[in-house]
């Protein structure tokens, strides 16, 4: 029965009802209220996803659920939905992000309550939006919108410098998809359609790829974020509240590589493979030398920051080695690995880091302080919350059995595929990714109690437990039996293969 | 004969006359007000006038128009410079420059 | 239907510990700790029959090689990779011993935990431990290789920082995992080589194929590898990383901060012994790469001497056995080298007994002593420690190879291999192994004889008194349990397994679990001239490394008890000597320089010129500040007078109706 409703959109207006009913519940004093109602939403649009998941068929590269209204028919454009294997595991990680988020405010969040849950349930539809839009102008529309709530929700339930913050995250980004628009605009001429589906049959002469494919690269390298125009992400997550830290690091960056593989490489086939080089320079700058600035960080947000385009570095790699594997043995089978692997990451990197960003917010609602000095000996005080915080750690640097691993493995293997140098630079982050982490472990966790406020600290209460073990599960879940996870991905990945392979001139 | 060019003549000099007096100026506001409604009515000498030597009585409906609005306009511009001279004791235009980037 | 109980039991064997770890570490608060050391010794018992189980099926029924996949675990293009078990007679042997030391150190951990607030915790990882390194031995491909290889490394990294309150534990845990992750690094690039030219990391496929790329050549930036090699050498890495090999050596002895339970089990028994493992695993690989093994022996026999007398100049107890350790893992992974994967094996087994027994032991004199390590302030323990006194020197005398005891029989064996041996530096790793024989029982023997013999130097830290007699005694039941029941196998297990480890030919235990190439065949040539271990016994001093151990132990005992002013001498005379080896070659000094403060070093710069300089300060809010520049200039344009703007009204549009109409 629930097979002809129209899910996606569900997914997409459920949560930005739910946002706007929450707001008018008001003021703090009914911020039970409020989070009640956020929290039903959240888990009702859960549901919807996991009704989508179930009706969601492996078997087809085919976008489903598909929904295609005209909206405004002077301009051709419509309100037309569709998911495929790529973009379905993406919209679950965001419904269960929004619900984590949800239930972690519960006990950190004490003013302005219904707005702040009614701006992540706003988000959390448009970033749904993002992912299921098969039409260009309403992925715009929604790509760009996501930035108000997240603009917001730095900007109100930041920490000190938060409008500096705020306003580089904005400045950044909006700059960054201006020149999309423009791509978009022309690939509308060329085609007469706004369908992204429309546009991977668009003939484009190489000039032509290449400079859609770098207006595209600006604004996904943007959100992604690659080396040199990450230095947004540090502070944008040093200032947010630990919701907005989680929301940035599991799925707004994911948008980028997500644009990635949904525009730049079936649209612009040929510059991908010309400038594929390129890409993976940037991707293994990302992973090495900003791997190595994450070593020198004091603050730890900062720290877990890095670590994040680190890994993100890892994602772009997987994305763009297919052209030199496929070069160098001629079979598209051997280039499955490094998409896919690129693909789990995103989804791993979404708990490792969401949970290490979530798991700081609770120290930092307690301590007041993001300096790592501030810190040591909180394994004594608090033992459960540091086994979880350990188990995300590991899963950060890619421990076998936890989901880190899975998509760095994937990556690694495939790159030795492509080249031995490329491997080899890639692997280096089993190292570099163990000495940020652990050295941070060790100076914040390990050690004697470094001052009365650390000894003064109560360790993690139930509803804490729940959250962290939701995650944990999760974690040892895609790093135990990652093959549900890979199986929604064969299908469309091979799709994709075919569609990035092939030449437009 | 008067013929069309002299009531050119006569609305630019009207018309050179409220500019002139908006640019030289820097003493009174009213008296800023008082040029703007000079300019407009060298705009409706024009506009008679070529009704007149068109025959078309569009311009004269024009006038009309142009004459409420512009008396709409003088009784708003004098209520705001009145609160203006209230809020900062001055109507002086050389005082008001906080538009000053 | 065998098969059927074979998967049975090796899933009882796996999970079993985990089970234990899982209930004793989740639940262990609230069960308490009696309840939590005995569902984790349970649990360890239940597997440790189970390996009994499969050791009797396999070894003597000679069931087939059992290999299944359990579940696909993920896969991707044309690659698949399953969780999937293996046991055949080298998985059988490793998790015999495993599940062996493993549930001894168990016991003996009541005793000399007790007391310890994270007492439940402790137990949890030691089962924790034992379920990685049973996935470890038994896993059928290298997927569940790296998994258990690094999940030992995990929870390695969590014992030894299991006091974490301690700087030097905190420390040392961080260095162990990293020093290990440089090798797993080197590990992962070797399972990407295999994957890349075997399209499966399956052993048996891999093993299958392997004669075929014998040839093959690989580019890299231009030179020419045998891809082999490179695959070997890359693994190799991963090996030299947990089995402590020189240059990635350096965490083994800071791993002594963790409890000597830990050492014993995991730091000499079991996992720094994966290296040698995963060696004898992949010999069909490395059978085909004269390179490769030939850097195994050499690194193997540089470890072996080298790193042994390092623990002539130490003075913490454990530290002593760590070296000790380290130069052991040198000899298994030198008879490696020279295809002697049996003998490497049957070292691997004698040497997780007797080291176990004397990191034990050496735990049973700190108990009693209170948690004093250091040898300087000990001596004349042997009246107060006398079960303890027994079973170390039974531990040292094995160590030392001196026969019948276990040690002589896989010692003598890798140090007769060697000689035969024609691998390219093989000569070089003979003599390395033979003085590094004398070694051996010149630094276990000072150790025993500091720390049992000679006069009593125990000296109370706080009250700088004598201890009172009274206040040292035997440790208790717990912890000398074990210390006799490995005692035993010290003795004689080398005497009972000798023969059908080496020397049956091709009816030896390990059987067709390991290959050896015929050109580097050398063990067969042994097999000529074996005639039963009590032969072998006897006929010991026929040989050199018999004499250099007696030798070790007469010097010892002359520095050390009889003219204990020798060594002030010989210390002072061999100045350079004594700085060398107690500046550890100055492994630690080079590190500290050029990867801990290099890189921190070069981190910093990155972050504050690259990051902080270059392209936030430059670039992005550069750009900020040219904008602001800009307007700064174009403002003022903006006067503020209506009659300035009327004016420039005016001028545009003059400026337009001249366009207009000219």
């Amino acid at each position: 029965m629930f097979a002809d409703w129209p899910l996606l959109s569900l997914l997409i207006w459920l949560p930005a009802i739910g946002g706007v009913l929450v707001l008018f519940v008001g003021g703090d004093k009914h911020a039970a209220r409020a989070r009640f109602l956020a929290l039903f939403f959240s888990l009702l649009n859960m549901f919807f996803c996991v009704l989508a998941y179930i009706y969601f068929d492996n078997h087809t590269y085919k976008m489903q659920f598909v929904e295609n209204i005209t909206w405004i028919p002077a301009y051709g454009i419509h309100y037309a939905l569709g998911v495929d294997g790529i973009s379905l595991p993406l919209i679950f990680l965001t419904a269960f992000t929004t619900l984590l988020v949800i239930l972690a405010s519960w006990k950190t969040i004490h003013q302005k309550v219904s707005q702040y849950l009614a701006t992540f349930l706003i988000m959390q539809g448009m970033v749904i939006g993002v992912f299921a839009a098969l039409d260009s102008l309403l992925f715009y529309i929604f790509w760009e919108g996501m930035l108000i709530p997240m603009y917001l929700s730095i900007g109100i339930w930041g920490s000190e410098n938060r409008s500096y913050a705020a306003i580089k995250f904005f400045l950044f980004t909006f700059m960054g998809s201006a020149l999309m628009l423009v791509a978009l605009l022309y690939l509308r001429i060329q085609v007469n359609s706004f369908y992204i589906l429309d546009f991977y049959e668009a003939p484009l002469s190489m000039t032509v790829q290449v400079l859609i494919f770098v207006a595209f690269l600006l604004a996904f390298a943007v959100k992604v974020p690659m080396w040199p125009v990450h230095t947004w992400l540090p502070d944008a997550h040093t200032e947010a509240p630990a919701g907005g830290s989680v929301v940035l690091a599991a799925l707004m960056l994911k948008m980028g590589a997500y644009g990635f593989l949904r525009f730049s490489m079936p649209i612009t086939p040929d510059a991908s493979r010309a400038l594929d080089w390129f890409m993976i320079t940037l991707s293994l700058i990302a992973v090495v030398y900003i791997g190595m600035i994450a070593i020198a960080q004091k603050d730890m947000k900062k720290l877990i920051a890095y670590s994040s385009v680190s890994h993100m570095g890892f994602v772009t790699l997987g994305c763009f080695m297919l052209y030199i594997i496929t070069a160098k043995t001629g079979n598209v089978l051997d280039a499955y690995m490094g998409l896919e692997g690129a693909m789990v990451q995103m989804i791993s990197h979404a708990f490792g880091s969401g949970a290490m960003f979530l798991g700081f917010g609770m120290l930092y609602e307690r301590l007041h302080t993001r300096l790592i000095s501030n810190f040591g000996g909180i394994a004594k005080t608090m033992p459960i919350f540091s086994a979880f915080f350990i188990i995300f750690a590991l899963s950060n640097i890619g421990l076998p059995g936890t989901s880190g691993f899975v998509g760095e493995f994937m990556i690694i293997l495939s790159a030795f595929k492509a080249n031995f140098w490329i491997a080899f630079s890639a692997a280096l982050t089993l190292i570099i990714g163990a000495v940020y982490t652990l050295w941070m472990y060790k100076r914040v966790f390990y050690g004697t109690i470094a001052n009365e406020h650390v000894a003064a600290l109560k360790d993690i209460g139930k509803l804490e437990i729940l959250i962290f073990s939701l995650i944990t599960i999760t974690i040892f879940g895609i790093g135990l039996y990652p093959a549900p996870l890979l199986d929604m991905f064969h299908v469309s990945v091979g799709h994709l293969l075919e569609l990035s392979l092939r030449s437009k001139l | 004969m008067i013929l069309l060019t002299h009531y050119l003549i006569l609305s630019a000099l009207l018309f050179v006359i409220g500019v002139g007096g908006i640019m030289i100026n820097r003493r009174n506001l009213v008296v800023l007000l008082m040029c703007i409604e000079l300019m407009l009515l060298a705009v409706n000498t024009n506009l008679v006038a070529f009704s007149h030597y068109l025959n078309d009585l569009n311009g004269e409906v024009l006038v009309f128009f142009i004459l409420t609005v512009a008396a709409a306009e003088s009784a708003i511009g004098l209520a705001l410079i009145v609160a203006l001279y209230r809020n900062r004791g001055t109507i002086e235009v050389d005082k008001l420059d906080s538009l000053k980037g | 239907m065998i098969v059927h109980h074979i998967q049975t039991a090796s899933l009882i064997c796996i999970l079993s510990p985990l089970l234990g770890a899982a209930i004793s570490g989740l639940a262990g608060k609230r069960i308490g700790n009696r309840a939590s050391h005995t569902v984790a010794i349970v649990g360890l018992a239940i597997s440790f029959a189970a390996a009994i189980y499969l050791f009797a099926q396999v070894v003597l029924y000679k069931v087939p090689v059992y290999n299944a996949d359990l579940y696909l675990w993920g896969g991707s293009g044309r690659f698949s990779f399953h969780a999937g078990i293996l046991v055949d007679s080298l998985t059988t042997v490793m998790v015999t011993t495993v599940t062996f030391v493993s549930l001894l150190v168990h016991v003996y951990s009541i005793g000399y935990m007790r007391g310890d607030p994270a007492y439940h915790r402790f137990f949890s990882y030691m089962s924790l431990f034992t379920f990685f390194m049973l996935v470890l031995v038994m896993g059928n491909n290298f997927l569940m290789l790296f998994f258990g290889w690094e999940g030992v490394g995990l929870v390695s990294y969590l014992l030894i920082g299991f006091w974490f309150e301690r700087e030097s534990a905190a420390r040392g845990s961080m260095k162990a995992f990293i020093v290990n992750r440089v090798g797993d690094f080197g590990f992962i690039l070797g399972i990407a080589v295999v994957l890349a030219y075997f399209g499966t990391l399956d052993y048996a496929q891999v093993f299958k194929q392997a004669p075929s790329l014998a040839g093959e050549i690989v580019d890299i930036s231009g030179t020419q590898f045998s891809v082999i090699t490179v695959m070997a050498l890359l693994l190799f890495v991963g090996a030299m990383g947990k089995s402590a090999q020189i240059p990635l050596h350096v965490w083994l002895p800071e791993s002594m901060e963790g409890p000597t339970p830990i050492s014993a089990l995991i730091h000499a028994a079991t996992m720094v012994t994966a290296g040698v493992y995963m060696v004898a695993r992949l010999s069909p690989l490395f059978e085909f790469s004269e390179v490769a093994l030939s850097v195994v022996l050499v690194f193997g026999a540089t470890g072996a001497l080298f790193l042994g007398m390092l623990a002539l100049v130490e003075n913490d107890i454990k530290r002593v056995i760590a070296y000790s350790t380290m130069s052991q893992l040198g000899y298994m992974m030198a008879a490696n080298g020279v295809s002697a994967f049996s003998a490497a094996i049957f070292h691997l087994m004698t040497h997780a007994c007797f080291k176990a027994l004397l990191f034990l032991a050496a735990g049973s004199v700190i108990v009693a002593l209170h948690h004093q390590q250091d040898m300087r302030k000990m001596g004349g323990l042997r009246k107060y420690l006398p079960i303890t006194y027994i079973t170390f020197l039974i531990g040292a005398l094995a160590l030392a190879a001196l026969p019948p005891f276990a040690g002589f029989y896989s010692k003598d064996a890798i140090i007769e291999v060697v000689k035969q041996a024609n691998t390219p530096g093989a000569t070089y790793a003979y003599y390395c192994l033979l003085i590094g024989a004398f070694v051996t029982s010149l630094y276990i023997f000072r150790a025993f004889f500091m720390t049992f013999h000679g006069e009593e130097r125990m000296v109370d830290d706080q009250n700088e008194h004598k201890h009172g007699h009274g206040e040292i005694h035997e440790s208790e039941y717990f912890i000398l349990l074990p210390l006799v029941l490995l005692a035993i196998p010290s003795i004689f297990l080398g005497f009972m397994m000798v023969t059908p480890m080496l020397y049956s030919g091709q009816f030896s235990l390990l059987g067709s679990s390991i290959y050896v190439a015929p050109e580097f065949d050398f063990m067969t040539a042994l097999v000529t001239h074996y005639d039963g271990p009590a032969y072998m016994a006897l006929t010991a001093f026929m040989h050199p490394p018999f004499w250099l151990s007696v030798l070790g132990i007469l010097m010892a005992w002359c520095f050390y008890v009889k003219y204990p002013y020798w060594a002030t001498y010989t210390r002072k005379y061999m100045e350079i000597f004594y700085c060398v080896l107690k500046n550890k070659y100055g492994f630690d000094a080079f590190n500290d320089f050029f990867f801990v403060r290099g890189v921190r070093g070069i981190s910093q710069f990155f972050y504050r010129i690259g990051d902080v300089k270059i392209i936030d300060d430059c670039m992005v809010n550069g750009t900020g500040r040219a904008i602001s520049h800009m307007s700064a200039w174009v403002r003022k344009l903006q006067s503020g007078y209506l009659y300035h703007y009327v004016f420039v009204m005016i001028l545009g549009l003059f400026a337009f109706l001249a366009w207009v109409l000219l």
